[in-house]
């Protein structure tokens, strides 16, 4: 990280703002009035349209290996969506993601 | 006797919250440790749990900002992770949007994915209820979730450098994001933008700062969207 005290509290502070203005929008502002049906249609997809996106580079080229493909990590991932899409439960994909992780390290390093 | 009615109302909200503590203790701790170990300072990690209170986009903000992408790149992709709140304070206005504007204002900066989810399906299943009684158990559902957010960030915080790197901690965000993501794809749509973001993220993964994410994840939403449109199908 690279980013000096004053730039570091900068994002924070803009962040906080930024996120309790969304928070606040409609409850604050705008009242009863209804979304138009296309704005929320978008909304509702930006966890499954941001978070993957995210994640991706990180699964496929980890920065702990040098960006080379690793085993344990894929095997990871693909562990944590699947048990996660099975279960709906956060939790138990998190326990599978994580066993599945330590598991592999501990068996191949 | 109004006020043991609301009374009871906070503990009835109170219970509804406290199971979400296995996984704000865990999540919190997680940030401490990976925003430490990314080279933040106490304050600082305590600034964004206490400042921004939004867990995904704290942990979004500090994998770019250990990256150094630049701030404009930094605020934009944390800030669409939590777009999808303008969603929740749409849907929640019918309920509490007659609440005074102070309220209004203290319930807004703790509408988080947990209380918005329980206290949602409460006023629906429960429309007689009074709006006294629906602010009060908005206040009970998070007063088990958020206080333990902030503590169990320090907690991780004051534990993350002691953390040694075969911990493989590195890859505690992938798997928490994965494991938010999952239990989401309900619909052909969902999964649709999913697989749009992977894909664009990863073929765009040469573009400067991280930006690609913000392209892949807009993609995603206007897929995900015409997806919905096309098949009829809703959340």
């Amino acid at each position: 990280m690279t980013q000096g005290a004053l730039e570091i509290w900068g994002i924070i502070l803009a962040l906080g703002v930024g996120t309790f203005l969304i928070r606040y929008s409609f409850l604050g502002l705008i009242g009863e009035r209804k979304l138009p049906d296309w704005v929320l249609r978008h909304l509702r997809y930006t966890p499954v349209a941001v978070l993957p996106a995210l994640v991706a580079p990180l699964v496929v080229w980890p920065e702990a290996t040098g960006g080379s493909f690793d085993l344990p990590r894929v095997a990871a991932a693909a562990a944590t969506l699947g048990a996660g899409y099975l279960s709906r439960n956060v939790l138990v994909a998190i326990a599978a993601g994580a066993g599945t992780l330590y598991g592999l390290l501990f068996l191949i390093g | 006797m109004p006020n043991a009615r609301l009374t009871s109302t906070y503990w009835t909200g109170f219970r509804h919250g406290a199971p979400f503590l296995l996984v704000i203790a865990p999540f919190g701790i997680l940030f401490g440790v990976v925003g430490t170990e990314a080279g933040l300072n106490l304050a600082e990690v305590m600034g964004f749990s206490i400042l921004v209170i939004a867990g995904a986009a704290q942990f979004t903000a500090v994998q770019l900002m250990a990256d150094n992408a630049p701030t404009f790149v930094v605020l934009a992709t944390s800030l669409a992770v939590n777009l999808r709140m303008a969603m929740y304070s749409a849907s929640i206005t019918p309920h509490l949007g007659a609440a005074p504007r102070w309220q209004r204002a203290i319930m807004a900066y703790f509408l988080v994915d947990q209380s918005y989810a329980v206290a949602h399906a409460r006023y629906e299943a429960h429309p007689e209820m009074s709006l006294a009684e629906r602010v009060v158990y908005f206040f009970g559902v998070i007063t088990p979730v958020c206080p333990m957010w902030y503590l169990m960030t320090l907690a991780g915080a004051l534990a993350g450098q002691e953390i040694p790197p075969e911990y493989a901690i590195d890859f505690a965000v992938p798997i928490t994001f994965l494991a938010l993501v999952a239990p989401a794809l309900r619909t052909l749509a969902h999964v649709a933008a999913a697989a749009v973001s992977v894909t664009l993220a990863l073929l765009l993964a040469f573009l400067p700062y991280s930006s690609g994410v913000l392209i892949a994840g807009a993609a995603a939403m206007v897929v995900g969207a015409w997806v919905e449109k096309r098949t009829g199908a809703r959340t």
